[in-house]
């Protein structure tokens, strides 16, 4: 017997003797993680309805192989086709790994799936179920220890979001000048992703948390104090980034699939 | 307005304890421990509970409250509904001694295992001159009553018994963080040592010591995180130990 049956502690046969409903917190983070993650991986195999000129899926941006309309890669298509046993390679699968592994390695994320996932532990003073627990010391968990990688990473992808949300200030023929509700859509999805990296721990030890004396870089501190502020929030943005990303994604798709028309204000 | 007060109190010792039901009046405005207190007048005369301050400042009350951590002086019993019955039990992460009192002795242990604030050698009494903006991330964590909340609600040890020799626990990583980002501390090994010795590793930042901390001081976020970022600075980013190792110094100014 172990932890709080322990046999030094207090006799208490049960493992928490909370009387408030502390599973439901974990419940939700299982069920809207499991959500999107199913919807994440249908679209990511689905490999079509991505691009709809002039809007670019986030889930396929950017579109590295030549499965993408020429004028939907921004970056080029250096992969070319890639087939395994003759089945071509979905253009998302290149990418999304980033983005998949900027959130796993999040200090936010981290806290809410081992919470929810892990159980470990489900709730605060809620026994967990684990006989034994190292943390983050081992493989694989030390890996965590890289979210810094991810988050540059992470910062060129919002660059190239941005970049294909500024190309929606046109219309379906090219042309500059316009804007449509999908215009919109890219933006704040944009803004929301950017919101998230700067509001990330990691930016904030970067920015000036690593400093000792704060007095001898005035303007270091001034730009951590700014994120220190969105830092409170992260948890907020990591949420709503993520509803950001599958939304873009859902608008994107009805448009290319033809299911609605792109509006345009101008 | 007095009422009748359902409540349900451990009692027992390092061998065997029960929760026994009693009955207590509660008058408007009273805390758990003043009702406590009127049990341990009125029925139980011999009830164990540490308490001195009754104002949120010794951290001497420390207990759990429906299961929950908390100060029992500024736990308001109006908080809970008109007919639930309040339990209270002694912490659960470390041994019981007798009734609510529990043997805390690990956390004292632990504080030793710190070294000490180290200024300069040359620094006389009375002549260190910090700026406020330098010492203001270290001020939060001398807030820190030493009730121990945090140390009982962390899984590390609460959950794994066997994990106390290697983990100094929350408390303690805010005291590291506070002597790391001293401006006058000329320690360098604090980030090594924090990981290889106090057990930061072991943390996976699920943040409930932050949720129980009566002076609601940001263990995770401006303690536990920062120093885990300070410790991939000089031990797992290969980018950094190569700038620290041309520079001569440890990556941090
Ligand atoms: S955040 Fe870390 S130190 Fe705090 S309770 Fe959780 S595991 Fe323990
Ligand atoms: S950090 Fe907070 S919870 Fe922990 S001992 Fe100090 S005051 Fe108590
Ligand atoms: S993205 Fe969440 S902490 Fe870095
Ligand atoms: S009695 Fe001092 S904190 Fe409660």
């Amino acid at each position: 017997m172990s932890g709080v049956f322990s046999p030094s502690r207090a006799k208490i046969a049960v493992r928490t003797l909370r009387t408030d409903r502390w599973w439901l917190q974990p419940a939700i983070t299982v069920a809207v993680l499991v959500s999107f993650i199913i919807y994440a991986t249908i679209r990511a195999f689905e490999a079509k309805f991505y691009f709809a000129e002039p809007l670019i899926s986030p889930f396929y941006s950017p579109c590295l192989t030549s499965a993408c309309p020429t004028n939907g890669s921004l970056l080029g298509q250096p992969f070319g086709t890639i087939a395994i046993f003759g089945m071509v390679i979905s253009p998302a699968l290149f990418i999304l790994i980033f983005p998949l592994g900027f959130r796993m390695t999040c200090y936010y994320y981290r806290k809410a799936y081992y919470r929810s996932f892990w159980q470990s532990p489900p709730a605060c003073a809620v026994a967990e179920p684990h006989k034994t627990y190292t943390g983050e010391t081992r493989a694989p968990l030390i890996l965590q220890n890289g979210h810094r990688w991810f988050f540059f990473a992470g910062l060129i992808f919002n660059v190239l979001l941005s970049i294909d949300a500024v190309l929606a200030f046109r219309n379906a023929e090219g042309q500059w000048g316009h804007m449509s509700i999908g215009t919109l859509v890219l933006l704040t999805n944009a803004t929301l992703l950017w919101l998230y990296s700067a509001s990330c721990h990691t930016c904030r030890h970067t920015i000036g948390g690593r400093l000792k004396h704060f007095s001898q870089h005035p303007l270091r501190y001034k730009l951590w104090t700014w994120v220190s502020v969105l830092n409170h929030k992260h948890p907020t943005f990591a949420w709503i980034s993520l509803f950001g990303v599958a939304l873009t994604d859902v608008y994107v798709r009805a448009v290319s699939s033809g299911s609605i028309s792109n509006l345009y204000f101008f | 307005m007095a009422r009748k007060l359902n409540m349900r109190i451990w009692r027992g010792d390092s061998v065997d304890g029960a929760l026994q039901d009693v009955q207590v009046e509660a008058n408007e405005g009273e805390v758990v421990l003043d009702v406590i207190h009127r049990v341990q007048a009125t029925q139980m005369g011999d009830l164990a509970v540490r308490w001195n301050c009754k104002a949120g400042k010794c951290g001497s009350c420390s207990m759990e409250i429906n299961g929950k951590p908390r100060l029992a002086c500024m736990t308001q019993v109006a908080s809970y509904g008109e007919e639930e019955t309040i339990t209270v039990t002694p912490l659960r992460a470390f041994p019981v001694i007798k009734d609510l009192v529990t043997d805390v002795s690990f956390n004292y242990k632990k504080a030793m295992e710190i070294p000490a604030y180290a200024p300069p050698s040359d620094l006389k009494p009375g002549e260190a001159r910090m700026q406020q903006v330098d010492v203001e991330r270290s001020q939060e964590f001398r807030k820190c009553i030493e009730c121990f909340l945090c140390q009982d609600t962390c899984h590390v040890i609460r959950d794994h018994e066997e994990n106390k020799k290697s983990f100094a626990g929350p408390r303690f990583f805010i005291r590291i963080a506070e002597l790391d980002m001293h401006p006058l501390d000329t320690l360098r090994n604090r980030k090594q040592t924090a990981q290889e010795e106090h057990g930061l590793g072991m943390c996976n930042i699920t943040k409930c010591c932050t949720e129980v901390c009566p002076e609601h001081i940001r263990i995770t976020d401006n303690a536990i995180i920062p120093m885990k970022e300070r410790v991939v600075d000089v031990k797992y980013d290969p980018v950094r130990w190569l700038g620290s190792k041309i520079r001569k110094r440890e990556g941090i100014v």
